[in-house]
């Protein structure tokens, strides 16, 4: 009894703060999605894939078995880097496999193997393993980095039409030092080279944390906020440890599109998994050109504000101020009643709401029970690359938000589960969130929570350069 | 001594009517429309309303603005289409429907009922336009801001809600998505205010929050 408790807590206190199934993975490559799935894989032949990025299970090991692979799609191809010890440490050497697909089930999964694209002879400064492999979006070339703390995170180039080393002979060029898990990706005319630094492999004894140099050569030198060159350690911090989550280390970029950036990673130890390394998918953020880790939005009582106009969302009936009417002006109005004001719950006031279906419209926030949403996970509901599906309900009813068929907003009396009363919440670069409902009924639009107006809000097509699809979660 | 109070009481009477008259030449905003039709302005703010002289009401919370709009003043008052000068009787006074042009993207409802010494605190608009369109549109959505609380109607269908005490802001309540209809679309509004400025705008957005163009207001080709 005493275990099923723990168990049950450690179920409770992780749906929201960390992927569900089997997550259990050390250097897990950047996660790609083929046909529909997402893949990854890691250390010792270990594979996860998911339907949906969220509830994960294992997978088919590639036949190449190593230490902390990483993939990339290019054409009709996945590109497959993994490394193996050839020697003694740091005796190593990177060999390529690719496949027309990750998909086990597909006719066309099938592995070619590509041969060794870096090495490391075991007295040079380098140790090749932990590759990181990267398409230059701005003119298609394609790059490895690789290295552990033997020496130098190094570079070499690939030929973007068969994955292999362009130039064999071409030397490898020094990029950063006393680091791993390099890898590296391109922004706003910057490169970025990530890397993980600190202690490997010693469970919630790691000292694993990623940090980012850049640079507007892809071969560098990449220097961290400082100005210290990665060459001599330097490294801007993007994630650390952090509540119960202890090292985290191997950064992968998931880029989804519509300015929607997340990474995958792993976590040395997770310590409400028993201290296992699993896998993890964060929001990617930026600020002054510098990436860091966001946070996947937890469970919670929340005001759900717009950017745009500054207006909360609320439930579209008349509210009752918080504390009772005060007459317009002062008079002893302004000193308040010398106590603090309790705060206003549904219970109190919910009494005069409708019974059915409510409209829902955007409100200055007064802090009243109808501009507060409880968010909460759906078991069993699926999910999307991080979180699960949450439905959004007003706090201390059981009245949730819902799209319509005709792609508006209604609050209907309870949940049941349909997929128009499930939401995602994706926190964009900026830090604000992009709020969108699984599905619409009738509808294979993905449409997003919109501010066409301060005081309404609709489903509209997501544009991420607009502040009308960005919301703010605010503790009330 | 009653000739005199006659005499100077005819005088009077005259000079108010002149004051009347300058008055409504000198709406700051406002002006009489000197054209058979008009467009929205660049931005789609409708420019054309006839409104009615002030009534009356207390009260911008949901519920009270809810109360006022439903209270019936004038008869068929929210499917009724009325005519430049056109009078109505509420509550024993004679109010008159009065075509405007605003020169701005807003309707300064404070600068029309104070020059025509109307009271402007505590008190209901109702506003109504015409608005042509050249083919159906669907998918649009009436985009409105008013000082204060405000209920909107398109074609007889109530659209727009926005209570409480509130400066106008442009697209402040918006409609669902809705159609217009090829030809004439009746807009129509009461505007509660409870003190000092009031005033409103209007315009319909496209599916991509848009202004439409195309449309015109006419308030003269009509029975």
């Amino acid at each position: 009894m005493k275990y099923l408790l723990l168990a049950t807590a450690m179920a409770a206190a992780s749906i929201a703060f960390a992927l569900d199934g089997q997550i259990a993975i050390h250097d897990p490559s950047t996660v790609v999605l083929c046909n529909g799935k997402f893949y990854t894989y890691g250390t010792g032949g270990s594979s996860l894939v998911s339907d949906d990025g969220w509830t994960w299970r294992r997978g088919t090991p590639l036949p190449r078995r190593g230490l902390a692979p990483d993939v990339i799609h290019i054409g009709d191809r996945y590109y497959v880097y993994v490394a193996a010890n050839i020697g003694a440490q740091p005796k190593a050497a990177v060999n390529m496999i690719w496949s027309k697909t990750l998909d086990p089930e597909s006719p066309n999964y099938k592995w070619e193997e590509g041969g060794v694209v870096a090495s490391s002879d075991g007295m040079e400064d380098s140790n090749a393993i932990d590759p990181g492999v990267f398409l230059d979006p701005t003119d298609g070339n394609l790059w490895l980095t690789y290295g552990s703390y033997f020496g130098y995170i190094r570079l070499v180039q690939l030929d973007p039409k068969t994955g292999k080393r362009l130039d064999p002979n071409d030397q490898p060029r020094n990029l950063a030092i006393n680091c791993e898990a390099s890898d590296m990706m391109y922004r706003d005319g910057w490169y970025y080279l990530l890397a993980t630094h600190g202690s490997c492999c010693h469970g919630a004894d790691s000292g694993y944390n990623i940090r980012a140099g850049r640079s507007r050569r892809v071969t560098g030198p990449y220097v961290d906020a400082e100005g210290i060159d990665m060459l001599q350690g330097g490294g801007k911090l993007l994630i650390g440890s952090g509540g119960r989550a202890i090292g985290p280390g191997h950064f992968g970029l998931l880029d989804l599109g519509a300015g929607i950036q997340k990474f995958s990673m792993h976590w040395e130890a997770d310590l409400d998994r028993g201290g296992a390394s699993v896998l993890d998918i964060r929001p990617l953020l930026w600020k002054d050109g510098w990436p860091f880790a966001g946070e996947n939005l937890q469970e919670g009582t929340y005001e759900i504000q717009s950017v745009r106009t500054g207006t909360s969302l609320e439930l579209a009936v008349e509210g009752v101020p918080v504390g009772g009417p005060r007459a317009r002006g002062g008079r002893g109005g302004f000193a308040g009643t010398g106590a603090p004001i309790p705060p206003q719950d549904a219970a109190q006031v919910s009494a005069r709401w409708p019974s059915g279906k409510i409209a829902v419209r955007m409100a200055n926030y007064l802090c009243q029970a109808q501009q507060k949403w409880a968010i909460a996970a759906v078991p069993n509901a699926g999910g999307y690359p991080g979180s699960p599906y949450c439905k959004i309900a007003i706090a201390g009813t059981d009245r949730v938000l819902a799209a319509t068929a005709d792609a508006e907003l209604v609050v209907v009396p309870a949940f049941t589960g349909a997929p128009e009363q499930l939401w995602r919440m994706d926190q964009l670069a900026d830090g604000t969130w992009r709020i969108m409902p699984k599905s619409i009924p009738d509808s294979k639009d993905a449409l997003a929570l919109s501010a066409v107006g301060s005081s309404f809000a609709t489903l509209s097509k997501y544009d991420p350069n607009s502040d009308k699809q960005r919301w703010q979660f605010k503790t009330p | 001594m009653n000739l005199l109070r006659k005499k100077y009481g005819a005088m009077l009477a005259l000079a108010a009517s002149a004051l009347l008259a300058a008055a409504q030449t000198s709406w700051p905003t406002l002006t009489k429309p000197a054209s058979r039709e008009k467009a929205p302005d660049p931005d789609g703010f409708i420019q054309r309303w006839l409104l009615l002289d002030p009534i009356p009401s207390k009260g911008l919370t949901d519920s009270a603005v809810q109360a006022a709009v439903k209270q019936e003043y004038f008869p068929d008052q929210l499917t009724v289409i009325p005519h430049d000068g056109e009078k109505v009787s509420v509550g024993g006074a004679e109010l008159t429907w009065r075509a405007v042009d605003t020169k701005l993207y807003n309707v300064n409802l404070y600068h029309f009922a104070h020059a025509l010494g109307k009271p402007t605190s505590d008190v209901l608009f109702w506003a109504v336009t015409i608005v042509d369109c050249p083919r159906e549109m669907r998918g649009v959505r009436l985009a409105i801001g008013s000082n204060a609380a405000s209920v909107w109607w398109v074609n007889g269908q109530e659209v727009i809600g926005i209570y409480g005490d509130r400066q106008t802001v442009i697209d402040d309540g918006v409609s669902k998505r809705l159609t217009l209809q090829k030809g004439p679309n009746v807009v129509r509004a009461a505007v509660i205010n409870g003190g000092g400025a009031t005033d409103f705008c209007a315009r319909f957005l496209d599916a991509s929050d848009k202004p439409i163009e195309g449309l015109t207001v006419n308030l003269s080709d009509r029975p």
